[in-house]
């Protein structure tokens, strides 16, 4: 007799003897890709990785994430022009997430609950800094934060370089800067002020520090000949804003006309109409395209009442007026002179045709390679002459602080390793790029960007309060959760649920997946169906 | 729609989980814990939608009913790739019919199970297109007339892809099979109204009747978790796409089921007593033209001469269907 129930002959076995892993021919693989905007960072910021923790509400995770690069986040959310949005690959979708504005959120974030950074063990080594701008003290914070004694000299009264002197105070308010420097200082940096460094080799030759960074910046505005009478007013933008920042403002009039087409010229039209100028005219000789001032910039003043005379320059200026010359395009887009003249009524002129570096400080020095006006660096940031390490303005390159706190933080590492002995940097892993094709966009719900409250422009003419409002704890949550994560799985579990084999493991919170091996045919759902493309599919080797 | 959209996270409520939600917001597919009512080791070919189809609608089953669950299946592919004797890949209560019976089979144990007085146990039955449309009509048109306690749930590939693709009364116009070769002024498969079974379901003015696709697991766990919620005949009809009669990569199933609903070809819906009482909007609207060329079944539309006739053809049953659901409406 069978000792089986009523009906029942056979006993069942499982499907799971049956390891259909054998029917492969690829199989999935978890990789994790670059996300464009940690290509396009100028300061080597990877926004994927701390918006990650943002979108969670780990603020201060988040923070600790941007200050492993860069120490002002509260700054770099609001000057930095942020390619980092221009190459997100949301855009494809909707609209770019605002990772400045985020970035801004958790610097002011940190500012209000105080986070701090710890520093390391003492190695008794000496670093030299001269200039105490962005890539100064962004060299400073990580030199102190791997337990170098770092002093930091400046010619200027107070830090912060063209943070400070170049960037009005409605762009970046001066609590938030003291701020973000205050506690690079905690940290134990030594600020030496008022104190330019005439020559380096000299200040190297007493044998105090082991290693020096050139950072003093382009301090110097370039000036270019223009006829012009005794009782004509002509300034150099640099040290117009200069004088604002230090509250001493020049005496401008009502007309002011700016000469130059970049940021700096933006600014000085801006901030004389801030000090009641009621006409604030900039003079630029080729078009609005070639312009280099970002288009925000532009924008901006345009709605702070700004005008604009393109392919014009200035001939010869007057008491009250000057002559403007218009100009056009020859087929190479070099602006010609056309003999035509015209006045423009202006009881000022303020050139902004850009700006040198000051580098006195190396005429001992002449094995230092200078080309253009910029010192000849290596990879590592290293001059010529050895542990002399030089970035910022001064090397050739984008001068904007973004771009500054990148050199500050590579020289940071190469100066470590000098000092260490080390021949090379240790170079992090090389990511594949994560591209619009490698996602699947039907997974990303529709979402518009969180516009960023703006001062009315009315308002903004007649007072330097900050004109970019910030944003609130809950904008910034929704805004950081609009990253898609381009290339590094988020445990959404598509790939755990699409599996027609179960052959997906989930591994725990944080902890991400694995291929049961045993029976995963090789299908692909999972790689096709990863929003991400965070998956791929590898040929087995036979 | 049926499903509560998460307004949420960067991926909404279209993946299936997600780190940020509770456990019980995310799917079912996405819970560690899942019944895996169709378990590894199935001899389903690679990227099988119906393999897939069939778990998502027995796990949720599973989690609505806590596993007490009765599944009566037809023959067909899922049958065959599941129990090749002596093993079975059904980690739940499961009888196998014949082709033609299963709704009659599942009658008789909805009714067995209320002789016993057990009103908790829940009887679904599950079929393919071939066992439902064609084979198991008759039955199953008689346990939506008797109203027996069931839900019969079709998995619908579009034809016998089991016995090597041959035409069902669900192949669509113009598909290649191997009883509709590309020969003739029209190859492919004829132009017809098919047999639509879930509007044959709603003229029986059952309780329940819906549509769903793999695309949309939300919407699908959704509808059978308020299919079991119901009592008496309630049918769901699910489109599982099949890479080997379709003619697509393995990769694909889930991506060409999305782009049937999002042509307007497949529309997913649900009615309650006979009326429509919600669709599925489409969301990102394509041509017919892209569902159609990802398949080698359609291929001779597109090569060696364009059937620019045919395509607009095919093109007017996926407006008609916009127009008749309402699919570009809401959202």
């Amino acid at each position: 007799m069978s000792d089986k129930p009523f009906a029942i002959t056979l006993t069942v076995g499982s499907s799971l003897a049956n390891k259909t892993g054998a029917w492969r021919t690829q199989r999935p693989w978890y990789v994790s890709r670059q996300p464009p905007c940690a290509t396009a960072c100028p300061a080597g910021q990877d926004p994927q990785q701390w918006l990650y923790h943002a979108e969670e509400g780990y603020y201060e995770a988040a923070w600790r994430g941007i200050m492993a690069v860069n120490p002002f986040p509260a700054v770099i959310g609001r000057v930095c022009y942020h390619p980092c949005q221009a190459a997100c690959n949301r855009a494809s979708i909707d609209e770019p997430v605002g990772i400045n504005a985020v970035e801004r959120f958790l610097g002011d974030e940190a500012l209000r609950q105080g986070w701090t950074v710890p520093i390391g063990p003492l190695t008794g080594e000496r670093v030299l800094i001269v200039g105490a701008g962005p890539a100064g003290l962004t060299a400073a914070y990580h030199l102190t934060r791997l337990g170098h004694a770092v002093t930091v000299r400046d010619a200027n009264p107070r830090p912060g370089g063209m943070m400070r002197y170049g960037i009005p105070a409605y762009r970046l308010p001066r609590d938030v800067l003291d701020a973000e420097i205050a506690r690079i200082v905690a940290m134990g940096v030594t600020l030496d002020l008022g104190r330019p460094v005439g020559d380096l080799r000299a200040e190297l030759a007493a044998g105090e520090f082991a290693a020096a960074f050139i950072a003093v910046g382009a301090q110097r505005g370039r000036h270019t000949e223009i006829p012009a009478g005794d009782s004509a007013r002509v300034l150099d933008a640099l040290s117009m804003l200069h004088d604002v920042a230090e509250g001493e403002p020049p005496l401008l009039g009502r007309r002011v006309v700016v000469y130059g087409g970049g940021d700096t010229a933006m600014d000085a039209a801006r901030t004389a109409r801030r000090m009641g100028a009621t006409e604030a005219v900039v003079v630029y000789r080729r078009t609005r395209e070639r312009m280099p001032a970002h288009d925000i910039e532009v924008e901006q003043a345009g709605e702070e009442g700004v005008t604009m005379r393109w392919l014009s320059t200035i001939a010869e200026v007057g008491e009250d007026r000057v002559v403007v010359e218009r100009m056009r395009l020859d087929e190479t887009g070099f602006p010609q002179p056309t003999g035509e003249y015209e006045e423009l009524p202006a009881d000022a002129v303020v050139l902004a045709l850009g700006q040198d570096a000051d580098l006195s400080l190396l005429s001992s020095s002449p094995e230092v390679a200078v080309a253009r006006g910029a010192v000849t660096v290596g990879a590592d940031l290293m001059t010529d002459l050895p542990g002399v390490f030089a970035g910022g303005d001064v090397v050739d390159g984008e001068r904007t602080v973004t771009t500054a706190i990148g050199h500050g933080t590579r020289a940071a590492a190469a100066i470590d390793a000098y000092l260490r002995g080390d021949a090379a940097v240790p170079a992090g892993p090389v990511r594949e790029p994560a591209t619009v094709d490698g996602l699947n966009p039907w997974y990303y719900a529709d979402a518009p960007a969180a516009v960023r409250p703006r001062l009315a422009a009315a308002r903004r003419v007649d007072t330097f309060d900050e004109v970019v409002g910030g944003l609130d704890v809950d904008t910034a949550l929704f805004e950081a959760r609009r990253c898609m994560s381009c290339g590094n799985c988020f445990e959404c579990d598509n790939c755990y649920a699409v599996c027609p084999d179960n052959a997906i493991v989930k591994l725990g919170p944080g902890k991400g997946f694995a291929v049961d091996l045993d029976y995963c045919k090789g299908c692909g759902l999972c790689a096709t169906e990863c929003p991400c493309g965070a998956i791929d599919m590898r040929p087995e080797q036979t | 729609m049926s499903v509560q959209p998460v307004k949420f996270y960067q991926v909404g409520s279209w993946a299936a989980g997600n780190r940020l939600l509770r456990p019980e917001d995310r799917s079912v597919q996405a819970d560690p814990q899942r019944a895996n009512s169709l378990t590894s080791g199935h001899r389903a070919c690679q990227g099988c939608g119906e393999a897939l189809g069939a778990r998502y609608v027995l796990d949720t089953a599973s989690r609505v009913t806590n596993g007490r669950i009765v599944a009566v299946n037809a023959t067909g592919c899922l049958e065959v790739f599941s129990t090749p004797y002596p093993e079975s890949a059904w980690r739940l209560a499961w009888l196998h019919s014949l082709f033609g019976n299963a709704a009659a089979v599942a009658s008789g144990v909805a009714a067995a199970l209320r002789v016993r007085g057990d009103r908790d146990t829940r009887v679904i039955a599950q079929a393919g297109d071939g066992g439902t449309v064609d084979i198991g009509l008759g039955c199953l048109s008689g346990m939506f007339e008797r109203g027996d306690d069931v839900l019969f749930v079709c998995y619908d590939n579009e034809a016998y892809m089991n016995t090597g693709v041959q035409r069902s009364a669900a192949t669509p116009p113009a598909a290649r099979t191997t009883t509709t070769p590309v020969v003739g002024a029209v190859p492919g498969n004829r132009f017809g109204q098919g047999k639509d079974v879930p509007r044959i379901a709603m003229a029986h003015r059952i309780p329940y009747v819906a549509t769903a696709t793999v695309a949309d697991l939300r919407d699908l766990e959704a509808k059978v978790a308020k299919a079991i919620g119901l009592r008496g005949a309630r049918y769901l009809h699910v489109l599982v796409p099949c890479p080997l009669g379709w003619g697509t990569a393995s990769g694909d199933t889930i991506r060409i089921a999305r782009l049937a609903t999002q042509c307007g070809l497949f529309p997913v819906y649900e009615a309650e007593d006979g009326t429509v009482t919600a669709t599925t909007p489409i969301r990102r609207q394509v041509p017919v033209e892209e569902y159609l060329k990802a398949q080698a079944r359609y291929a001779h539309l597109f090569a060696p001469e364009p059937r620019r006739d045919l395509i607009d053809a095919i093109q007017a049953m996926a407006d008609h269907n916009i127009d008749e659901y309402k699919l570009l409406d809401g959202e």
